[in-house]
């Protein structure tokens, strides 16, 4: 096993680590997005709510998140070492430097906008992650008429075992669910809060910009027919749609509700 | 044309240096910019100065010896010349131009602008070669190369080996450099009974000088006065994960 | 006629000399290998070829360069191709017409035997270098591609764009590391020889300062190795490298070694003409470029004046008002002729008042009618096309043109600013190669036993002139093929040699003295920088010792050249300490070197009272302008022994037994 530390700790073995990692945080951006998307169907946050408990229950999603955290963070701490490695290996500053003439400014600024990403999903996690798990987070009850899935909802006095209960009776679905539809709702009422949120989708938009394919080019995957494509991708979905589509949310529980 | 300089100047690796202005009057246009240092030089002599040590020889850019970093760039302003073939017709009367040494962990200054780039030398040591001892080669077109796979090797071959693209990045990374070399005798068919020794070694190399790592900013490649080109350093990477999974 | 001068030429037919010398060349076995020491001064293709060689066969190897690293040299620079009698063109090539080419080439002036010697081996060279990766320019079907150079009629020379030069360079270059790494060699970049140790008689090292430091060092060595290129830098305007020097050879020469037809001086037909006072060197164009582009001056000396001014372009000069003043001379090689026969054709037309710059001294490089003609048609006729315009003519040509020249037309705008593909390039001759070079025998050892001098730095293979794409076929063949074997020769009788410690009395001595020289430079303390010596030096070289020299002007520039160097010894400023990086320093001590080359060049060209290659003496020309040489009276080497109080000149008869030496026509 000797020989996978001593790659790992050459110079492109570290790189590899960062974008393997990247790249799995991209795909798990699309997933977390996905989920969140929940938070725009008008139905009193039934679905976001039963996929907040399906999220935090599932033993294998569990597991995976637990794994997520672990290459969040290590993504994050590794990125920060690397810039310090990175920064020894020019002990003595240029008094002029020109950067913007051989590249562009996002590949410059990878540590920065990272150091921006890590703050902000420690406010992130505090807010809703910590709140949900630690917090005081009232119940909703919700009831869906079978029939014509119409879907009313209130406050749930009660307590029940866990965080959902779901039952059938006369044709009516009720769910009894921790309600972090409206932690969620409540939190971007917060002006501050949602320049917050828009200001670090720009951040995680700018990273994407050069992450997403730089980590490719990490990979060695480099070619004249694909580079454009890999480059759209990381400029179009991880860079405009995916940072939009996070940043839409919380303007929406500010302006639009 | 009148010019005004900072340049840096440094007596030795153990001294502490400093920026210093300087002002060139009567420059031509059709001058390069050497020439203008010579003409300074000349006049720093005159007047009892110590002239400013460059590093220069061919003066038409191919052995790689300048390496002034101009107004924040290697090269100064223009793409794929090196300083010796960079013009003052560039420039604009009254212009203030700031002129520092390569700056890199692993390049120490030798004098003012004049760096050790001997870490190049010694990662090609490590493997930058095919083993083919002398009188032991066959017939040369007993083995054809075809023509595209030829170019792209002679792209990567073209490496003047001047370290701009170390001096651009921000990282101070060697990865241009040593994955030009990689990318050259990988190609051909003669590097590859060597060629994951070779890979692992380079880069072991290059790690041990103290160059950082690659950042894919793309500068060096953009800074490079022979345009190597950044699928060299995709390549490498491959080789070099190739090398680590498969080799021995 | 001193018989040292034995050039050891083996006994036997021609194309057996080499065969059976090295059949009964003495060998060193490869336990006594370990044990001798050689020293090699420079890297360039003949120096790291041979150090790569040598370590490689198990010899202790210590490897010097003044450049930063050794792949710098000077050699990196050589543009357009190799040599090699392959005959892979299938027309007609063959090792005696290589030979054969390269003695007339050489005017007559180079010995057979070593010049079949190298013919012999170029083959070997391309094997070498292809085993090694240099990526040389191909065909699709994958086969190695030529082009022809001037002085031949068959495409023998191989290429890798116009970056030949570098890509053999690195080729040795990573052979020299791969010894290097494997401790085989040892490095010293950054340090330069400052003189011979010579002990007995013979070469037993040298005395080199490490240039960042300033320290002298003391190095032994069985043998010494001088790879240290040409010395052209005596005009100081020249297409060599800043750096290049004869400080090398020329300490040598002091110290026995005899420098042979010192005055045999390529000067290159295309380089780019000087633009103005500051100049500090030429930029050549690769002679490969008269493959394709037409030398012409304007036929009409108003048109030549209106160019001169600046009031009418070339592009407007019709073609009938043209003079391809190649083409009309030499109609058998056109634009092919060897480069001392463009060049004195150039100036010949220039003196004339045809010249086309300002300076009145450039002649046009025309690539519009092969750009368009030749390759623009053939693409046109590949695409297709039946009735190509001119301007997609024109467009698939500079497509063509610039796969094969690419970087030299890129430079060519880069140092003029004028584009090549829009107007044709204006060329003058510029010193480029120096032919003459200490003298060494067979096995390429000066008069100087165990000192060696391989490549640029002997005088061996080209005679008066030296063809293109010959120069880098020479320091390969020395280095990869040549000194490996020859130098067994001279250690086989070494082996009981032990180390010599350098403290022995003649390495103090010999460092003392290279101290004292230096410090003596620094106290000189005038007020005229080393330029502006170099420069004057420059001025009378090529004013009197360049293309065209004549009795009376060689007299002169002795005389000024004895009154600059008391000059320089009086009056030159040499800043800063002899303990440091010092780069004026290390100019002073070159250019003082070149002050007295520069003598016996002149004495040399005076001595030798014939027109031959690039020796041209006015008063020894045909009606027509051409080279007159005088057989019966020199066809010999001059080879300069320098003694107390000036030279003496010792002659080494050439013997044409296979060759009829003929007067060269390349008409």
């Amino acid at each position: 096993m000797n020989w996978i530390i001593t790659f790992l700790k050459s110079s492109i073995g570290k790189k590899l680590l960062m974008g393997l990692t990247g790249l799995f945080l991209c795909t798990f951006l699309i997933v977390h997005l996905i989920g969140n998307l929940q938070l725009l169907k008008h139905d009193g946050g039934m679905a976001f709510n039963t996929y907040a408990v399906f999220m935090t229950s599932n033993p294998l999603i569990k597991f995976v998140s637990y794994g997520l955290y672990a290459i969040i963070l290590f993504h994050a701490f590794w990125g920060l070492y690397l810039v310090s490695q990175n920064k020894k290996a020019r002990p003595v500053q240029y008094a002029a430097y020109n950067g913007k003439a051989n590249s562009h400014w996002t590949s410059r600024w990878m540590g920065v906008l990272g150091t921006m990403i890590l703050a902000f999903l420690v406010f992130h996690m505090w807010g809703f992650w910590a709140q949900y798990k630690f917090g005081e987070v009232p119940y909703t009850i919700y009831e869906r008429n079978l029939a014509t899935g119409e879907i009313t909802f209130a406050n749930f006095e009660g307590e029940i075992a866990g965080k959902m209960e779901r039952y059938i009776s006369n044709d009516t679905e009720f769910t009894i669910v921790k309600d972090l539809y409206v932690v969620v709702a409540d939190a971007f009422q917060e002006l501050w809060i949602v320049i917050l949120y828009v200001l670090s989708m720009g951040a995680l938009a700018f990273h994407l910009v050069h992450g997403f394919s730089s980590s490719f080019q990490t990979l060695g995957v480099h070619h004249k027919k694909y580079n454009a494509l890999i480059k759209g991708i990381g400029v179009w979905v991880f860079g405009v749609i995916i940072p939009i589509l996070f940043a839409i949310m919380p303007i929406y529980f500010k302006f639009f509700i | 044309m009148k010019i005004n300089l900072k340049v840096w100047r440094q007596k030795n690796n153990k001294a502490k240096g400093e920026l210093k202005d300087y002002k060139v009057d009567h420059v031509s246009p059709d001058m390069s910019f050497l020439e203008m240092f010579d003409v300074l030089n000349e006049e720093l002599i005159t007047k009892g100065d110590d002239p400013i040590a460059f590093d220069h020889d061919c003066r038409e850019g191919i052995c790689g010896s300048c390496s002034m970093h101009i107004n924040g760039r290697p090269h100064g302003p223009l793409a794929g010349v090196t300083t010796c073939q960079l013009h003052m017709r560039s420039f604009s009367d009254g212009d203030t131009i700031v002129v520092e040494p390569w700056r890199a962990g692993a390049f120490p200054v030798t004098k003012d602008l004049s760096v050790d780039r001997t870490a190049f030398d010694r990662i090609i040591a490590a493997g930058g070669f095919i083993s083919v001892n002398t009188g032991n080669a066959q017939d040369a077109n007993n083995l054809p190369i075809g023509k595209e796979q030829a170019d792209e090797a002679f792209m990567s071959a073209a490496c003047i080996g001047c370290g701009a693209c170390v001096a651009a990045c921000k990282n101070a990374s060697a990865m241009l450099f040593v994955s030009a070399k990689v990318s050259q005798l990988a190609l051909l068919p003669q590097g590859q009974p060597e060629a994951k020794m070779r890979v692992m070694a380079m880069v072991n190399q290059m790690d041990a000088e103290g160059f950082g790592s690659c950042t894919n900013t793309g500068a060096c490649s953009a800074e490079c006065p022979k345009g190597i080109d950044l699928s060299n350093i995709a390549r490498m990477n491959r080789e070099f994960f190739s090398a680590n999974l498969t080799g021995k | 006629m001193s018989n040292i001068l034995d050039s050891k030429i083996p006994e036997g037919n021609l194309n057996e000399k080499w065969t059976k010398y090295k059949s009964s060349v003495h060998l060193v076995n490869p336990a006594n290998k370990r044990s001798l020491e050689i020293i090699v001064v420079g890297s360039g293709l003949a120096g790291s070829a041979a150090a790569a060689s040598l370590a490689e066969m198990g010899y202790k190897v210590k490897c010097f360069c003044f450049q930063d690293s050794p792949r710098r040299a000077h050699s990196i620079a050589a543009q357009g191709g190799i040599n090699a009698a392959k005959n892979y063109q299938n027309d007609g090539d063959s090792t005696y017409r290589l030979f054969y080419d390269t003695i007339k080439g050489g005017d007559y002036r180079a010995r057979e035997g070593n010049v079949h010697r190298l013919a012999e081996v170029s083959s070997s060279i391309i094997d070498q270098c292809v085993a090694q990766g240099v990526p040389f320019a191909r065909e699709y079907g994958g086969l190695l591609s030529n082009r022809s150079f001037g002085g031949t009629q068959v495409q023998r020379t191989f290429y890798a764009a116009g970056q030949t030069g570098q890509q053999l360079l690195l080729g040795a270059y990573s052979a020299l590391e791969r010894q290097v790494g494997m401790g085989q060699v040892k490095m010293y970049s950054r340090h330069e020889m400052l003189d011979v140790v010579t002990i007995d008689g013979k070469a037993r090292g040298i005395i080199a300062r490490d240039l960042v430091t300033g320290k002298l060092e003391r190095h032994f060595g069985h043998a010494v190795l001088l790879c240290s290129g040409g010395y052209g830098n005596v005009f100081y305007l020249s297409t060599n490298a800043m750096g290049s020097n004869v400080t090398a050879a020329w300490k040598a020469h002091k110290r026995g070694a005899y420098m042979a037809n010192p005055c045999y001086t390529q000067i290159h037909p295309t380089c780019i003409p000087r633009s103005g006072d500051h100049q500090s060197k030429l930029t050549l164009m690769s002679e490969s470029l008269r493959n394709d582009g037409r030398i012409w001056v304007p036929a009409k000396k108003e048109d030549a004046e209106a160019l001169r001014k600046g009031t009418l372009r070339p592009t407007q000069i019709k073609e009938e008002d043209r003079d391809y003043y190649l083409e009309r001379r030499y109609p058998a090689f056109g634009n092919l002729v060897p480069r001392d026969v463009a060049s004195r054709a150039a100036k010949e037309r220039c003196d004339a008042g045809f010249g086309v710059n300002a300076t009145g001294e450039a002649v046009y490089l025309d690539f519009f009618y092969n750009m368009t003609e030749k390759y623009g048609r053939t693409e046109a006729t590949k695409k297709g096309i039946e009735n190509p315009s001119a301007a997609q003519l024109k467009e698939f040509g500079a497509g063509v043109i610039k796969e094969k020249y690419g970087n030299l037309f890129d430079m060519y705008k880069q140092i003029t600013g004028v584009d090549p593909y829009e107007e044709p390039m204006q060329i003058y001759p510029a010193v480029h190669y120096t032919m003459g070079g200490l003298w060494v025998d067979y096995n390429l050892m000066t008069t100087v036993p165990g000192l060696y001098a391989l490549g640029e730095a002997n005088f061996s293979d080209h005679g008066a002139n030296r063809l293109g794409a010959s120069a880098l076929m020479q320091g390969l063949a020395d280095g990869y093929f040549v000194i490996p074997y020859t130098i067994g020769d001279y250690l086989a009788e070494e082996i009981r040699t032990k180390s010599i410690s350098t403290d022995h009395p003649a390495f103090v001595a010999t460092e003392k003295e290279v101290e004292d020289r230096i410090q003596k430079l620094l106290n000189i303390k005038g007020i005229k920088s080393v330029d502006h010596f170099h420069k004057r030096l420059g001025a009378i070289m090529w004013d009197k010792c360049g293309m065209a020299r004549n009795a009376e002007g060689l007299k002169s520039a002795i005389a000024e050249i004895q009154q600059l160097k008391t000059e320089f010894w009086s009056n030159v400023r040499v800043p800063g300490d002899a303990n440091e990086f010092n780069q004026e320093l290390e100019k002073a001590g070159r250019v003082a070197d070149f002050i007295e080359l520069g003598e016996l060049m002149c004495k040399d060209a005076l001595e030798r009272n014939e027109s031959c290659g690039g020796h041209f003496r006015e008063e020894y020309q045909t009606e027509e302008g051409e080279a007159l040489r005088d057989d019966v009276n020199f066809a010999f080497v001059a080879a300069w022994e320098n003694q107390e109080n000036g030279w003496k000149l010792h002659k080494e008869d050439l013997k044409f037994e296979n060759i009829k030496i003929a007067a060269r026509s390349y008409k």
